[in-house]
């Protein structure tokens, strides 16, 4: 919109979207100021973070969940702000409705009080976290001030191999660029295999590029992003949506564009991939062992020690066989329909192994519905799995979604820092949702390509 | 529990105050604070529960429990402090516990934007520079150090490093308008003009097929 004092450019918000945990402090603020929220049908709002995931109904038995439901319902009522609440249909995870509603679209920019809305920037929009003040920003001014990000275009030749998934992909991007190899870029990932991937795999690319430290993903809208799209809750209908082609094609990177940094990768070499350690680029793929203090980069010693004591991992032994207690399914990261189809794969006509607690939460109430449309909730049940309500659950356990002691978790989520999972001594890999239902089964880390030639025998 | 405080108001030229120390790379904001914390609807109570886990970990001797740093206010970090979730609770508990100023190797980018969100600039210098004064101050702990903002120095007495703040925040902190909501509010024309502009808000009738 314009440049402001100290260099940062006032940028337009398309779509602001809020949820519970970020936004109280927003209104507070904007209610002391004497201000009003400014274009109130731009912001939407849904609850995610803590809810609970057995049962949700109201009140909820704890009552700072319950306040700050009710808190948001509040402010939502008395600033004209719609909500997709609990039971609406549409409720879930924010980065998971958003989409599914059609409200992200091509060439958008897209703010929310969320480090993951990064996850939006699959449909060639700019989309990015912001903390409380800026959410008040918004609130207040439908605009935010930001400074320009350099663009790294991440390219990736090949195709993934069979058994390996949109989250390895991003996995290997971290542990490859560090988790700040991304701080002051964007990450604009291209080329033959993104190009492969369906809207929710690209989803799932973008969503990490935060955890690699880029606060924005990018990829550019193409004819999977306009089909996926169509017909949605708030894409545009009849004479306006071929307009809305024409205006979103003309958004893509030209052939010719010139970007700040290019690296390549080639994706058909990737294999699942699995962290070990307590930061997101602490991965390594399944056929690789922890890795020994010498092999790593002087800067990574410090946190790689830390890490091995934390994890109680031994440096030199391999990932596969490590055992698991917990698994969970789910999150803005790997919580969509074809996130839990994969995982069915595999689960389908085994028993979760004993003594493993494993747990499927779909990402919205509409994820819900047609996984149980095709019958999910009773595979995964009958192979062992509970089957809950959509939330964010076990990625943050704002919720009752805990894990407990030093339980170690196999998690298709986003984040496996230190007490991320609700314990402060209960640890995390993270992995893709097929070599989390893979882990279930065994009860403990293993290649799900295995599972998948065994089916294809 | 938490001392009573000022919160940044204003211009903010200069910080003066005992330091702090907390060393390692990435540490993240669901360290810094973790997410049941997070259950609450006002930023008022978050000071006591800063580091809440590393502090139980360490039974007391975290250097946020150490006597002689309950004074401090002015925070050294190594690289990447902050990275993970965009929780401006992470800022506001290191606030409410009374830091006023960061300095460190390097920060994650929203954490950042929500510190000078809140009036808490965020300096930087090389690795060396991070560590000579981390270990100055574990030595020293009582010492008094200024951080002055327009000269870009840290310094306490036989002792003076240069340090960083990109320009734009440099501005905002010596002009006191790094509380922005005013000026992005002032812009009301230019808002109203993109609202009419922008083809998503206009049913896409200006676009040619």
């Amino acid at each position: 919109m314009t440049d402001l004092p100290g260099g940062s450019t006032q940028l337009f918000v398309g779509l602001h979207l809020i949820h519970e945990v970020t936004s109280p402090q927003a209104f507070a603020a904007l209610e002391d100021k004497g201000l009003k929220v400014m274009c109130p049908e731009r912001t939407i709002a849904t609850v995610d973070h803590i809810v609970p995931t057995v049962t949700q109904e109201r009140p909820f038995s704890d009552p700072l969940a319950e306040e700050m439901l009710a808190t948001l319902e509040i402010n939502c009522e008395n600033h004209g702000i719609h909500l997709y609440g609990l039971g609406s249909g549409s409720q879930g995870i924010v980065h998971v409705i958003a989409p599914e509603l059609g409200l992200t679209q091509p060439g958008m920019t897209v703010a929310c009080g969320d480090s993951h809305t990064s996850t939006h920037g699959a449909f060639g929009a700019i989309a990015f976290g912001i903390g409380t003040s800026q959410v008040r920003d918004v609130l207040a001014s439908q605009s935010l001030a930001m400074n320009k990000l350099k663009v790294r275009r991440l390219l990736f030749e090949g195709e993934l191999n069979q058994g390996v998934y949109a989250k390895d992909l991003i996995l290997h991007v971290i542990r490859t660029l560090g988790v700040k190899g991304g701080v002051g870029y964007a990450y604009e990932f291209a080329g033959p295999a993104i190009e492969k991937l369906s809207m929710e795999e690209r989803m799932t690319i973008c969503n990490m590029a935060i955890e690699g430290g880029a606060r924005c993903g990018y990829i550019n809208p193409d004819q999977i992003t306009f089909d996926y799209l169509k017909s949605r809750k708030y894409s545009p209908k009849n004479h306006q949506w071929g307009k809305a082609i024409s205006w979103w094609s003309d958004l893509s990177s030209s052939e010719d564009a010139i970007f700040d940094d290019e690296i390549t990768f080639n994706a058909t070499n990737i294999e699942p991939t699995v962290t070990w350690g307590i930061t997101p680029g602490q991965g390594i793929g399944i056929s690789e062992s922890i890795p020994l203090p010498k092999t790593l980069e002087s800067s990574e010693r410090f946190i790689a020690e830390e890490a091995y004591k934390y994890m109680n991992l031994k440096a030199g032994n391999p990932i596969s066989g490590v055992p698991i207690d917990v698994c969970f399914i789910g999150s803005c990261t790997n919580g969509r329909l074809s996130d839990l189809k994969a995982a069915a794969q595999i689960a389908k006509g085994h028993k979760v192994a004993n003594g493993v607690k494993a747990f499927v939460v779909p990402g919205s109430e509409k994820v819900a519905k047609a996984a149980k449309k095709e019958g999910l909730d009773k595979l995964f049940q009958e192979a062992g799995f509970e089957w809950r309500e959509p939330g964010c659950s076990m990625c943050l356990a704002m919720n009752p979604d805990k894990l407990e002691g030093s339980q170690i978790s196999a998690s298709s989520s986003n984040r496996n820092f230190k007490g991320r999972q609700g314990s402060a001594s209960g640890r995390t890999l993270l992995m893709s949702p097929a070599m989390v239902a893979a882990a279930a089964i065994k009860g403990h880390v293993t290649d799900v390509r295995d599972f998948i030639n065994k089916q294809n025998q | 529990m938490c001392k009573k405080l000022q919160f940044p108001e204003g211009k903010i030229k200069k910080i003066i105050g005992q330091c702090i120390t907390i060393t390692g790379d990435d540490i993240d904001t669901d360290r810094i604070i973790p997410a049941r914390f997070l259950k609450c609807v006002s930023f008022n109570n978050l000071g006591d529960q800063v580091f809440a886990d590393d502090r139980e970990e360490l039974k007391g001797s975290h250097p946020f429990d150490q006597e002689q740093n309950k004074n401090a206010s002015i925070l050294i970090v190594n690289d990447n402090f902050g990275c993970g979730s965009s929780r401006e609770h992470a800022p506001q508990a290191l606030m409410r516990w009374g830091i006023r100023g960061i300095i460190g190797e390097s920060f994650a980018e929203i954490f950042y934007g929500n510190c000078i969100s809140l009036g808490i600039p965020c300096a930087t210098s090389d690795k060396r520079t991070i560590q000579n004064i981390q270990k100055n101050i574990l030595t020293r702990p009582e010492r008094i150090w200024e951080l002055k903002i327009k000269e870009l120095s840290f310094h306490s007495k036989g002792f003076n490093y240069k340090i960083k703040i990109e320009n734009g925040p440099l501005e905002m902190f010596q002009t006191g308008r790094w509380d922005g909501t005013s000026q992005l509010v002032a812009q009301t024309e230019k808002l109203n003009k993109k609202l009419k502009t922008l083809p998503y808000l206009n049913h896409f009738k200006d676009v040619k097929l």
